[in-house]
């Protein structure tokens, strides 16, 4: 028998590459590649011709060089002195910590904004509603500007907050003071401190590590505890009363490390011309926060809200029919369901915060841009090698989000065959 | 059976009863406020807390909008006009700053006696979209065109075109425009085509042969498509694109110096740095709407062929865009361009920004056409393909209509973004309203320490932009909706 499919036996013919669906890929992705690579080559010989006539060479080693200017915000040693090595990693830092407070925030806000936007109080609704679509629209940078604005030229300086009859006074029970040019927090201390750890180029600070040690712990056990429950309840159908023996493993750790460490809150005074005693927070730093938080919170809020519209009104009441009380209800069937369509777009969104907190330039907070891709850039004059570094940065950390962000989807994904 | 009551009969009623009222809670305003505002403790406390917010914010704000100054020349008159009429200490509002300075938030420093230039490209914007935004019906498409002219003429009436001639050519041309729209809107597409060039050279000015000859670049492509369609497609296609190519690049220039030489036409030039305000925002942010969509969707679709190397090239390219932040791309931009160009190459800062942001919008766009590419069922590639379709026919007739139908929400709010973020432009040394023209304005000795006054003028005409976009993205989702549910 003969089979239609046999292909007829014929030569190889050159018209074959453009007209045969087998090669007509090959050759296009030939010429891509060809296409690419000359372009890629053009770039590199006009990079390298362009240097030549500068006089300039490409090399990363002012990034061990003295950096020569000062940071107030940081996280680590720092000093004049230190490298530009050292101030970039300042930077980095404060980048994570400008990004961290936002994230953290901007949760809360989003959580609270896109659940109220769903009740059933009209009033309640149209605000939350006027909320999201005042910040969505407008840009980010005007939140940022106008809250600098604001806090820098409508606060009191410092010195409003001395005497018995002060123009100004601090607030939450004398313990913060918002002036025009930081807010002084309360410090936490530690009376009985351990100091800390000389690792080379960081030093560790042992009181932090233990306390997250004893956080995690807590953690850990008391989701051993659960799952132990869970099999007893599993095997005689009775579940055993854990709440108190959670409650001590949560917290207990923690508060006992607190205490042997001999913690106490240090509250800012005002001496002389400025508050000491706690911690001075940049105005920067605060208004960056804020207005990104505030900004991302919106929409936060609208996926939040997407994400629980997803949930389809008779799993709520299948989970009903089933005997299901509302909180097992919202914990067991909502939820997990919601948090699948709400939890990606939440991370790209703690991506673009990252991102955004790179508006630090309008407020003259020192980020990664603002150390690497600013002062060290201008005071080197290595713009190439500069900027190639910072992108490099950014582009690990999106990289990184990314992945955690597929790992995650990969594991709530709906199981299909 | 008998109904009728008796003796011995049960009552039976034989009358129906008049309607009575339903009771006071269950009807009108009490029953809408009882299931909307207190429909339990916990809506109760929330509508308490918004009715308490509301009232604060009012209380807030009122007393500010009411004392509000709009005419005086500088802070201090106005605080002193809000003292002399509220009495001492009261605060208001001085929009005199707006009315001074609007001139500068809109336009930056462009020429004023040139100001209808900006205004007429942004009229004629109109124009040149009708046929694809306002599509469905000849009467939606007139109006909104009608009052587009009739704000035009206002505008060009106010602001004068330098001559009466001028004046009188460009209402002809108008109505002309509205006429060629009302009997055969097709033609307009044509219009579409060479608005940019227009437009192009309405802003910056400067000889008519540039634009021109760019344009011959469009016309060049289609001769070369033409001449070499009997040799096959993708002959074909190659070479309408190489040759646009090779004439943009080395031929053009030389035309271009001829012409002018020898015949020149031209309009007052404006430079680059004279681009400030609304204009920079809305040159930038249009002209990135325009090219970033193309593009994005050719990278989505590259992210999604089957060749290896075009996958990975477009992956790459998509996920270093998004991987970092805008402000890094405009700095490259404006600090590396030139090392990555041939020596002694240097052009515009707005066409550079144009371009980052571009490639920075088209990144989001191709993630986003993506979304939509898979959402698209399978079926539908299958099908596209039972019916004998080459790849591009199943694109272009099957795949994107749909695809781009599911991304609208999503290519608009990039849109949007992108719009927001031509803001950010200011960092690399160009006048955008928020940062750049404000700044300049508060540091005038006159106005210095006003600020809510110009942030809140120039959000709320980003707010009216952006919001009209996102009411406009779910007109046409519905206007394109084509299930039944």
């Amino acid at each position: 028998m003969a089979l239609a499919s046999d292909m007829p036996k014929a030569g190889f013919r050159p018209s074959m590459l453009l007209y045969d669906t087998r090669y007509r890929s090959l050759t296009i992705q030939v010429v891509v590649l060809m296409l690419f690579m000359a372009g890629v080559a053009w770039l590199v010989d006009n990079t390298v011709r362009n240097l030549a006539a500068l006089g300039k060479d490409f090399n990363y080693g002012f990034l061990w060089q003295r950096s020569g200017y000062d940071i107030s915000q940081r996280l680590i040693e720092y000093s004049s002195d230190s490298t530009h090595g050292r101030a970039m990693l300042v930077g980095l830092l404060n980048t994570f910590l400008v990004s961290a407070i936002g994230c953290v925030v901007a949760t809360v806000i989003g959580v609270i904004a896109g659940v109220l936007r769903l009740s059933k109080s009209w009033i309640v609704a149209r605000l939350m509603t006027l909320y999201v679509e005042v910040f969505r629209n407008i840009p980010l940078l005007m939140w940022i500007l106008l809250f600098y604005a604001v806090v820098t030229e409508a606060m009191p300086p410092p010195n409003a907050f001395r005497g018995d009859d002060a123009a100004s006074s601090m607030i939450l029970f004398d313990s913060v003071a918002i002036t025009n040019r930081y807010t002084a927090v309360p410090d936490l201390l530690f009376s009985r401190s351990l100091g800390s750890l000389e690792l080379g180029y960081v030093s560790l600070n042992i009181n932090l590590v233990l306390l997250i040690a004893a956080v995690v712990g807590g953690v850990l056990a008391n989701r051993a505890l659960l799952r132990r429950a869970t099999r007893i309840q599993e095997a005689t159908g009775a579940r055993p009363t854990t709440w108190w023996q959670s409650l001590a493993l949560l917290f207990g750790p923690t508060l006992g490390v607190l205490a042997g460490l001999g913690f106490h809150l240090g509250y800012p005074e005002l001496k002389g011309f400025n508050f000491v005693g706690g911690i001075n927070v940049s105005n920067s730093l605060m208004t960056l926060a804020a207005a990104l938080a505030i900004y991302t919170g919106a929409f936060i809020a609208e996926f939040v809200r997407a994400g629980i519209l997803s949930v389809s009104q008779g799993q709520t009441e299948a989970a009903y029919a089933l005997g299901l009380r509302p909180g097992r209800t919202m914990s067991l069937v909502i939820l997990p369901q919601a948090l699948r369509v709400i939890i990606p777009p939440m991370i790209s969104t703690y991506l673009n915060i990252t991102k955004n907190s790179s508006l630090a330039i309008a407020v003259g907070y020192l980020d990664l841009r603002g150390t690497l891709g600013g002062i060290t850039l201008n005071q080197t004059g290595r713009e190439l090698e500069a900027m190639l570094l910072m992108m490099l940065i950014y582009l690990a950390i999106s990289l990184a989000i990314s992945a955690v962000m597929n790992v995650y989807n990969a594991s709530v994904k709906l199981k299909e065959r | 059976m008998n109904t009728r009551p008796g003796a011995g009969q049960p009552y039976v009623r034989d009358q129906m009863l008049a309607e009575k009222a339903p009771p006071i809670l269950a009807a009108g305003p009490l029953k809408w406020a009882r299931e909307n505002l207190f429909a339990g403790p916990v809506n109760s406390a929330l509508t308490v807390l918004g009715v308490l917010v509301v009232l604060w914010g009012v209380q807030a704000a009122y007393p500010w909008l009411r004392h509000s100054v709009w005419t005086a020349s500088s802070l201090g008159e106005c605080r002193a006009i809000i003292a002399a009429s509220w009495g001492e200490g009261a605060s208001g509002a001085c929009w005199a700053i707006i009315n001074e300075r609007w001139t500068q938030f809109i336009y930056g420093f462009y020429p004023s006696h040139l100001y209808w230039r900006p205004v007429l490209a942004l009229g004629l914007l109109f124009f040149a979209l009708a046929p694809l935004l306002f599509g469905e019906t000849v009467r939606i498409r007139m109006a909104v065109l009608g009052v587009v002219t009739l704000l035009l003429v206002a505008a060009l009436v106010q602001l004068g075109t330098g001559s009466g001639l001028s004046d009188l050519a460009l209402l002809v041309a108008l109505v002309a425009a509205l006429w060629v729209m009302w009997k055969t809107p097709s033609r307009m597409l044509w219009f579409a085509v060479l608005y940019p060039f227009l437009a192009f050279w309405l802003m910056w000015g400067g000889s008519i042969w540039l634009p021109l000859v760019a344009l011959a670049g469009l016309g060049v492509g289609w001769l070369a498509l033409r001449a070499t369609l009997g040799f096959g497609g993708l002959v074909a296609i190659v070479a309408a694109i190489v040759a646009p190519l090779i004439w943009w690049l080395f031929v053009a220039g030389h035309v271009f110096a001829w012409l002018d030489a020898s015949l020149p036409v031209a309009i007052e030039a404006v430079r680059s740095d004279k681009f400030g305000g609304f204009v920079l925002s809305l040159t930038i942010g249009i002209s990135g709407i325009a090219m970033s969509l193309p593009l994005g969707i050719l990278l989505a679709l590259g992210r999604r062929s089957d060749m290896f190397l075009v996958k990975t090239l477009s992956v790459g390219f998509i996920e270093f865009i998004r991987g970092v932040p805008l402000i890094a791309l405009l700095f490259t931009a404006s600090l590396l361009l030139n090392y990555f160009l041939p020596p002694g190459t240097n052009f515009d800062i707005i066409l550079r920004v144009v371009i980052m942001v571009t490639l920075f919008a088209a990144a989001y766009i191709a993630e986003v056409v993506r979304g939509g590419l898979a959402a698209l069922p399978r079926g539908q590639f299958e099908a596209a393909d039972a019916l004998g379709m080459d790849y591009w026919q199943a694109q272009r007739l099957i795949v994107l209509p749909q695809a781009l139908k599911i991304s609208i929400p999503g290519i608009v709010s990039t849109f949007i973004g992108l719009f927001k973020d031509t803001t950010l432009v200011v960092f690399v040394g160009l006048l955008d309203p928020l940062k750049g023209i404000t700044d300049a304005v508060r540091a005038a000795p006159d106005w210095k320490g006003v600020y809510w006054e110009p942030y809140l003028f120039v959000g709320a005409i980003f707010f009216i932009f952006n919001f009209s976009m996102s009411r406009y993205s779910m007109y046409l989702e519905r206007k394109l909706k084509t299930d039944h549910s």
